[in-house]
């Protein structure tokens, strides 16, 4: 009677009726369950859409989810199937004889072209999208290959120093600030750098993360779509206080920053005038107290 | 042939040791941890509503296990010194801050620090006299020794150095007002109850990593909190 069970449930004819069975309601869930991911969850992942590259990081990260979908709910579906279907059952003896075991060449090419498919075009699409758009936010360094399609640019320069960021403004009289304002609808060049040891600039909602390297200047391009508040954070373990090293910025409405930029670069005009001459890199050329200052050719140890 | 085998209760010996000395290390870790945690000074309110903060910064600090660090000294209700950076303030506080320099100076990593910033009046007193900027290139050349700055109140006062080659130089803390020295005073107010933590932007860590080292990166020299309350 056992046997007859066993027969009956893994004969290839058993097995087709399965595997309709499974892929048609895998088909149907995943089906919702992908426009669940893209429409319902997919507005709300990271790391949201106040810029073109926050908004494309939302696209690829949405495409991606949306694709696991599928994927999840089968091996899922198959597991609780075989696990409802063809289970030892009290009273059978579980043991399957070796004839009954055989290969399904169909089933294994399948697995074959579908997984390599879906790896090599999730390569691809991550390849591209990583690239493709001025680099995706990311550092491209000194000689970004990606660049966004307009030379009507503001320039930001991101000075990282442990533990704290500043902000450099070459088209505001090269006015160095402790807080970042952006205005929207604006494409911005960050050109990103260290005065000490690796940090990273990581502006979460701008969808930017570039690596602020000492003598090097990594430039990143985003473009503000929507006013809010952004956080900086430093993403390189730096030292003691590297985790306190954040800020926040705002995006704001073009009038509006160019207030905030004419009020700095009014309040800091005493402090302007001590700072070196605008450069992409600034070399720290000391290291030990004073720990020598970047670009200029006083010897800081000299009274030491 | 057989290796030699352990009794039952060599074997339950040899775990209990290992347990022991397991726990031993903990503890000597812990008891290691809290022995050089710098002690907090409170700076109690006054009835006026306002309190005084006196520290003074040493080129080395003479005590304690890096005596050649630089590091800071805060003073207490009864006027004692307490080599530390932790200081506790009531919350919503003007706190007039006394600072007694005693170290010699260099130029900034990053000049914008030479701006004093988040302070009453958007200034600081060096002896005596006002400043919003501070010059690392004047004061006869002896720059900036270490700068005062808690990011998360706007805080940022420059100290300038003394000379390094004064007559009286203070070479080894804690120092006094016989000695070389630079007075800074200001006032900040306190605001709401929160841990601030404060840093020097001097990259004042002799023989350290870009100067950041030693000292910048431990409690009790050039790193620390205000505990507002
Ligand atoms: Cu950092
Ligand atoms: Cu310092």
């Amino acid at each position: 009677m056992a046997r007859f069970v066993l027969e009956d449930s893994r004969s290839e004819e058993a097995g087709k009726s399965a595997l309709v069975k499974i892929l048609s309601v895998w088909a149907v869930v995943s089906i919702i369950g992908m426009a669940l991911v893209w429409f319902v969850l997919g507005p709300h992942l990271a790391p949201g859409t106040m810029t073109d590259q926050a908004q494309g990081a939302q696209f690829d990260i949405k495409f991606v989810s949306t694709l696991v979908v599928p994927v999840l709910l089968f091996v899922w579906f198959f597991f609780g199937y075989s696990i409802m279907k063809w289970r030892v059952r009290p009273g059978e003896d579980g043991t399957l004889p070796a004839a009954n075991l055989s290969g399904n060449s169909k089933a294994q090419g399948a697995w074959y072209v579908i997984t390599t498919t879906l790896v090599l075009g999730l390569a691809a699409f991550g390849t591209y999208f990583l690239i493709a758009p001025a680099g995706a936010g990311g550092g491209e360094g000194a000689s970004p290959i990606w660049t966004p399609g307009t030379t009507k640019l503001l320039q930001v320069q991101v000075i990282a120093q442990q533990w704290r960021f500043t902000y450099r403004w070459p088209q505001f009289g090269g006015m160095e600030t402790t807080g970042i304002e952006l205005p929207v609808n604006t494409e911005i060049e960050f050109n990103v750098t260290s005065l000490d040891v690796i940090h990273d600039f990581w502006a979460y909602q701008l969808g930017v993360k570039a690596d602020a390297n000492p003598d090097y200047n990594n430039v990143a391009y985003t473009k503000t779509l929507a006013t809010g508040r952004f956080t900086v954070r430093c993403d390189e373990l730096c030292g003691i206080w590297h985790g306190a090293m954040y800020n926040y910025g705002t995006v704001v409405s073009q009038q509006q920053f160019e207030q905030w930029a004419t009020n700095m670069e009014q309040q800091n005009a005493s402090v302007t005038k001590l700072l070196p001459k605008y450069s992409l890199t600034y070399t720290p050329s000391y290291s030990g107290a004073g720990g020598g200052y970047y670009n200029t050719s006083v010897d800081p140890n000299a009274n030491l | 042939m057989k290796g030699v085998r352990l009794s039952k209760g060599a074997r339950a010996g040899a775990l209990l040791f290992g347990f022991a000395a397991l726990i031993g290390l903990l503890i000597f870790g812990v008891a290691g941890y809290l022995r050089t945690s710098p002690p907090t000074v409170s700076v109690g309110a006054s009835s006026s509503g306002s309190v005084n903060l006196v520290m003074q910064t040493d080129g080395a600090v003479g005590v304690g296990p890096h005596p050649s660090w630089v590091g800071y000294f805060v003073q207490d209700a009864s006027g004692a010194w307490h080599q530390t950076t932790l200081i506790q303030l009531p919350q919503n506080t003007d706190v007039h801050v006394t600072l007694y320099e005693y170290d010699s100076g260099g130029n900034l990593r990053n000049s914008v620090w030479s701006q004093v910033a988040g302070t009453t009046g958007g200034v600081a007193y060096i002896n005596g006299a006002a400043e919003s900027v501070v010059n690392p290139n004047t004061n006869t050349g002896n720059g900036i020794a270490h700068t005062f700055n808690v990011p998360a109140l706007g805080i940022n006062v420059p100290m300038y150095g003394v000379s390094g080659s004064a007559k009286n130089f203070c070479n080894t803390g804690p120092c006094n007002t016989s000695q070389a020295h630079n007075t800074i005073t200001f006032t900040f107010h306190t605001g709401g109850a929160g841990t601030y933590r404060w840093q020097c932007f001097v990259p004042c860590g002799l023989g350290y990593l870009e100067g950041n080292g030693g000292p910048m990166q431990s409690l009790g020299y050039m790193a620390g909190f205000l505990k507002v309350v």
